[in-house]
């Protein structure tokens, strides 16, 4: 196998996710309503309740709704990559993942196809937002919509990486609805998607470590100053580490002779 | 000597404390037609599941064209067709995207990929319905469509799981038919699991396995003769009942 191979077998794998994502109309749908939704109500509510002060890297005060933009592409990231490992459960549980596993290519890389696969999907639907936004006045600057980019794309790496390790822990369907709970609301809030960092220091010392370990903080952060063209370095360097680290679990546990599949058959 | 397209020796598996698989050992050459015979739970769908990689394997080797599946798994994939028990396509999408996935997964291009869809497409009959959405097919036609993906790569070796389950009479003949004249003709070696005896057919090798044991391994006519049975059926009742009474 030669790295032509790799990338039609990539292409192959990205345009099966494509396909079934236009396929699923009410995935679009929602994808793009959850944020507009936050957006509408719960940003219009909530500026008079939350001043948000000038903080990096606005250079004066925003409207709310500008604060939690970033939040909210972080969001569509996020529930892209649980879908994308929900697909890989469903797969799973009707065979078609067996397809994927008997292809003759190393199965780190099958995952990993999978996963940029999702990604592209994902980086397609967080612009299809920023668009929308646009009627919010949610107007980053003309060349930010370029430099983020790469953060969407490291961020969604990371999010979807952390969705293909759930799925290899996963046994069914039914659980993951519970893990989607325990997951995603949890990581969602205790970040700076919705309040600013200092804000949350202020009412709790613990709440605040905790949004700072929290990988989605760091992927709402890079994506905040990436819209401004400004590059944030901890947030870039805790992304690449994370994802590396949950997709490197992911393989492990996609590994039949090791990880969770094997305890799986074993039982 | 010809090197066997599958050999699996002293092949044992378990789950948890129970033993799926114990000691099997046989080999299938180039261009044969192989009837892996046994009741539901004997152990065929863990062999295949060996046989693919979905588990690890323990116990024993399993060999094709010569190559250790676990030393060359890739070179291995490469050679295998497989058709799994469970149906395994996306009926989301049509026909023609099932089938050039399974290409992109093999490294074809779809310059590459195109007329070899079109050759196996047309062979099982459903040329008409490449563009229909895999939902909107029958059992029947659906494991048409896997036999035709199992062969878009070129392989030489087909491993088909209980391919005919939940089939009509036609059906069921209509893919046993395409399949031996695979064999007959292109010389691909096939493993064809399943519990339907009738499935065997007259001059088939036939491996009886049961509870995980190979309990019998050679043509028909062999086995008729060794348990001095009248039919098939028979000789495979009278075999499964050596085991129980054992």
């Amino acid at each position: 196998m030669r790295p032509i191979h790799y990338l039609r077998c990539l292409i192959g794998v990205a345009l099966r996710e494509w396909l079934r994502f236009l396929n699923q109309r009410g995935r679009l749908f929602s994808a793009v309503v959850r944020p507009l939704v936050w957006l509408a109500i719960f940003a219009t509510g909530f500026q008079f309740v939350l001043g948000v002060s000038i903080i990096p890297p606005y250079e004066t005060y925003i409207p709310y709704s500008i604060y939690i933009a970033p939040g909210l592409i972080a969001m569509i990231l996020m529930f892209n990559g649980m879908l994308t490992s929900l697909s890989m459960v469903y797969d799973r549980e009707m065979g078609s993942m067996r397809v994927l596993m008997i292809s003759p290519l190393p199965r780190w890389f099958l995952l990993t196809a999978k996963l940029i696969a999702g990604v592209v999907v994902s980086v397609l639907q967080a612009y299809a937002f920023l668009a929308i936004a646009l009627i919010w006045e949610i107007e980053p600057p003309w060349y930010g919509y370029i430099t983020v980019l790469p953060a969407l794309i490291l961020s969604g790496l990371m999010l979807g990486a952390l969705g293909l390790l759930l799925s290899s822990a996963i046994r069914q369907l039914e659980n993951f609805a519970s893990v989607m709970n325990f997951v995603i609301f949890p990581m969602f809030f205790a970040s700076s998607a919705l309040y600013p960092l200092w804000h949350v220091k202020e009412a709790s010392l613990l709440l605040y470590r905790i949004c700072q370990l929290n990988p989605f903080t760091h992927a709402v952060e890079l994506i905040r100053f990436a819209l401004y063209g400004q590059f944030e370095p901890i947030s870039a360097v805790a992304l690449v580490a994370t994802t590396a680290v949950f997709l490197a679990l992911a393989v492990y546990g996609y590994d039949p002779a090791k990880g969770l599949m094997a305890r799986r058959t074993a039982e | 000597m010809t090197v066997p397209a599958f050999a699996v020796e002293k092949l044992g598996h378990r789950f948890g404390q129970r033993r799926a698989l114990s000691g099997v050992s046989f080999s299938i050459d180039p261009g044969e037609f192989t009837v892996l015979l046994g009741l539901n739970g004997a152990g065929k769908t863990t062999l295949f599941s060996l046989a693919t990689r979905l588990y690890a394997q323990g116990e024993g080797t399993i060999r094709v064209f010569g190559m250790d599946i676990q030393r060359q798994p890739l070179e291995c994939l490469q050679q295998m067709g497989v058709v799994f028990q469970q149906p395994t396509l996306d009926l989301d999408l049509s026909v023609e995207q099932n089938l050039y996935y399974h290409c992109a997964l093999h490294g074809l291009s779809r310059r590459e990929a195109a007329p070899r869809i079109a050759v196996e497409i047309e062979r099982v009959g459903l040329s008409e319905r490449r563009r229909d959405k895999a939902r909107q097919l029958s059992g029947g036609q659906r494991r048409r469509v896997e036999i035709a993906r199992a062969l878009l790569h070129h392989p030489r070796l087909l491993l088909l799981d209980e391919p005919t389950v939940g089939l009509d009479i036609s059906s069921r003949q209509f893919l046993l038919d395409h399949v031996r004249q695979l064999c007959r003709e292109a010389g691909l070696a096939a493993l064809w699991a399943t519990h339907l005896i009738d499935e065997a057919g007259e001059g088939a090798r036939v491996i009886v396995l049961h509870r995980g044991e190979v309990r019998a391994d050679g043509g028909a006519a062999a086995i008729l003769g060794r348990t001095q049975a009248p039919t098939l059926r028979a000789a495979f009742e009278t075999l499964v009942e050596e085991r129980a009474a054992a």
